[in-house]
């Protein structure tokens, strides 16, 4: 059973004169039990194509059903079925944990007993015990995040969406907040789509990936599956400039073994079927080119590099540009 | 809808009872105005233009109301301050209703302004305003329904404009001239012809020529009913705006 369908969701606005499309049309669809990740630069339309999703925000174009239930005709339905966590938090600063919670569970129509009782499970599962009474504004980064989480997951919802789950949050308090993640799946049964720009995070979480780049999925599929997408490793030529580098990658094409050869700034990069073994073969050939290799590096592909591939920037510089 | 109503009413008013030093200030200005301005008055009560009564009976209802506009018209910025921590996005997320999420804000300001407006009605009192239970009944409903309307214009005003700067940019331009147009500080039967013509386009005035007449110092039964329809009127039409604002999409 699929929990999200759709198919060519559009969202444009106006900004002055100009109209921009933030999302251009994606169509794709996540299963029950899955959990499938955006992964893409700021500004790439994850979290606008997310917020249409969770209702916020009014498709302009194209179509979807959440959680069995069409986004533009039943929005009251999709939104009794899902929870969302948002990017910027969600707690009210001068309440406590325990009134957040509670006061969340009952416009979600739960009694009193069943909210406050649902609370503390979810404090207790969630490492938030013994924190009810405090005032949210009080909490630590992780804390906060996690009653962010919890605040979502208090009407057990079988579809939950992440908006940058660990964005701000230090190395120990990301790793903690991943493993809780994967519970959510393990014992609530939820379904869990989220966005990010952290490859590491895609990597670690999701089983599915979508790549998003301004507007569009320009790949999907498994980590592995999208790793193994630029087939075989990757050979990284540190040469003295660009142009070396540019001359490096020709002779090189072509060679036994060599499946690609691009150049980034004053590298040339050779994608090779086996790396331990080609790396002399290259170095050689370059040697008698009377070219100089100033370093070598031998990699298994990163999401980042299949990034790289698919849209000829690597995930920083999009995220600067952004 | 009226259960979801009345536990953002509770969430709201607990968090407000928390910090309950805010409607005291509120209080003081007004105050200030009754023990510095309103003996200015006393001279001028019964002379030519003044309208029948007492000084405080021709100036206390106008203070009341004064009150109101200024006590409700700044809501938006708690608003604002919910947006940008995220409350306001993780309830439109719920399947509550969106008139809830509205009037539970808007029934916990109309108490707290009722609460206020009571207290100053007392201290007016102690101070030597006579005024019968109706008269009370009849004032601090008139500053409920204005408190219903300038609470949710101010909402829907925070949810579009989305900024701080522009939300107090507006309402300094906009509770200016409405204040000074509906004969708060003085009635406006002092005013020379223009500025009378300027003020019966201020629905405002009429709301506080009712409360002055609830009060006793102008008996006019049609003034009374002009001013409480106007309220009404005024109240419907900031619900409806707030409503239909949290029900669009962008905010």
């Amino acid at each position: 059973m699929n929990l999200i369908e759709c198919r060519d969701l559009k969202r444009t606005y106006r900004k002055g004169k100009r109209i921009v499309e933030a999302v251009k049309g994606v169509t794709f669809s996540v299963k029950a039990g899955e959990i499938v990740g955006f992964l893409g630069p700021n500004g790439a339309g994850k979290t606008t194509t997310q917020r249409m999703l969770v209702t916020l925000l009014e498709p302009t174009g194209g179509e979807a059903e959440v959680a069995g239930h069409d986004l533009r005709r039943e929005p009251q339905e999709v939104r009794r079925r899902i929870g969302y966590v948002a990017q910027r938090g969600s707690a009210n600063p001068k309440a406590t944990v325990l009134e957040d919670l509670v006061l969340q569970g009952r416009l979600y129509g739960m009694g009193p007993a069943d909210a406050a009782a649902r609370a503390l499970d979810l404090c207790q599962r969630l490492d938030l015990k013994g924190l009810g009474e405090r005032h949210t504004e009080t909490l630590s980064g992780g804390q906060r995040r996690r009653l962010d989480i919890a605040m979502g997951l208090i009407h057990s919802p079988k579809l939950v969406f992440l908006d940058e789950p660990s964005t701000g949050l230090d190395p120990q308090s990301r790793a903690n907040l991943w493993t809780h993640i994967r519970d959510l799946r393990q014992r609530e049964g939820a379904t869990l789509f989220l966005t990010t720009h952290y490859l590491d995070e895609a990597d670690a979480l999701c089983d599915r990936i979508l790549i998003l780049d301004a507007g569009r999925i320009v790949a999907e599929g498994s980590p592995a599956e999208l790793k193994a997408r630029i087939a075989g490793d990757l050979v990284t030529l540190q040469l003295g400039g660009a142009e070396e580098a540019g001359r490096a990658a020709d002779r090189l094409r072509g060679l036994e073994g060599v499946r690609d050869a691009s150049v980034f700034e004053s590298q040339a990069r050779i994608t090779v079927d086996r790396g331990d073994q080609r790396v002399l073969p290259l170095m050689k050939a370059l040697g008698e080119a009377g070219m100089d290799v100033q370093s070598v590096q031998v990699s298994r592909p990163s999401l980042d590099d299949v990034f790289l591939t698919l849209t000829g920037r690597t995930l920083r510089d999009a995220q600067e540009a952004a | 809808m009226l259960s979801q109503t009345w536990l953002i009413f509770r969430q709201q008013l607990r968090l407000s009872l928390r910090e309950p030093v805010w409607y005291i200030i509120g209080l003081i200005q007004p105050l200030i105005y009754l023990c510095l301005f309103a003996p200015l008055l006393r001279p001028l009560a019964g002379g030519p233009g003044f309208p029948p009564g007492s000084a405080l009976q021709v100036f206390v209802p106008g203070l009341v109301v004064q009150m109101g506009m200024f006590g409700t018209l700044f809501v938006g910025f708690a608003l604002m301050a919910d947006m940008r921590a995220g409350v306001i996005e993780r309830l439109r997320v719920t399947p509550a209703s969106r008139l809830a999420l509205l009037l539970g804000r808007v029934g916990k300001d109309v108490l707290m302004l009722t609460l206020q407006s009571a207290l100053l009605l007392s201290v007016a009192t102690a101070m030597g305003l006579r005024a019968s239970p109706l008269a009370w009944v009849l004032l601090l409903g008139l500053v409920a329904l204005l408190g219903v309307s300038l609470a949710s214009l101010s909402y829907a005003a925070a949810l579009t404009l989305k900024s701080e700067d522009a939300l107090a940019q507006m309402l300094n331009t906009v509770s200016v001239p409405a204040m000074l147009l509906s004969g708060i500080l003085l009635p406006m039967t002092l005013a020379p012809k223009w500025l009378q013509g300027l003020a019966r386009a201020n629905p405002f005035s009429y709301v506080v020529d009712a409360a002055r007449a609830a009060m006793g110092s102008m008996v006019i039964a049609s003034t009374l009913w002009l001013g409480i329809g106007v309220a009404l009127g005024l109240a419907v039409v900031g619900l409806w705006a707030g409503k239909r604002t949290f029900e669009r999409e962008s905010a």
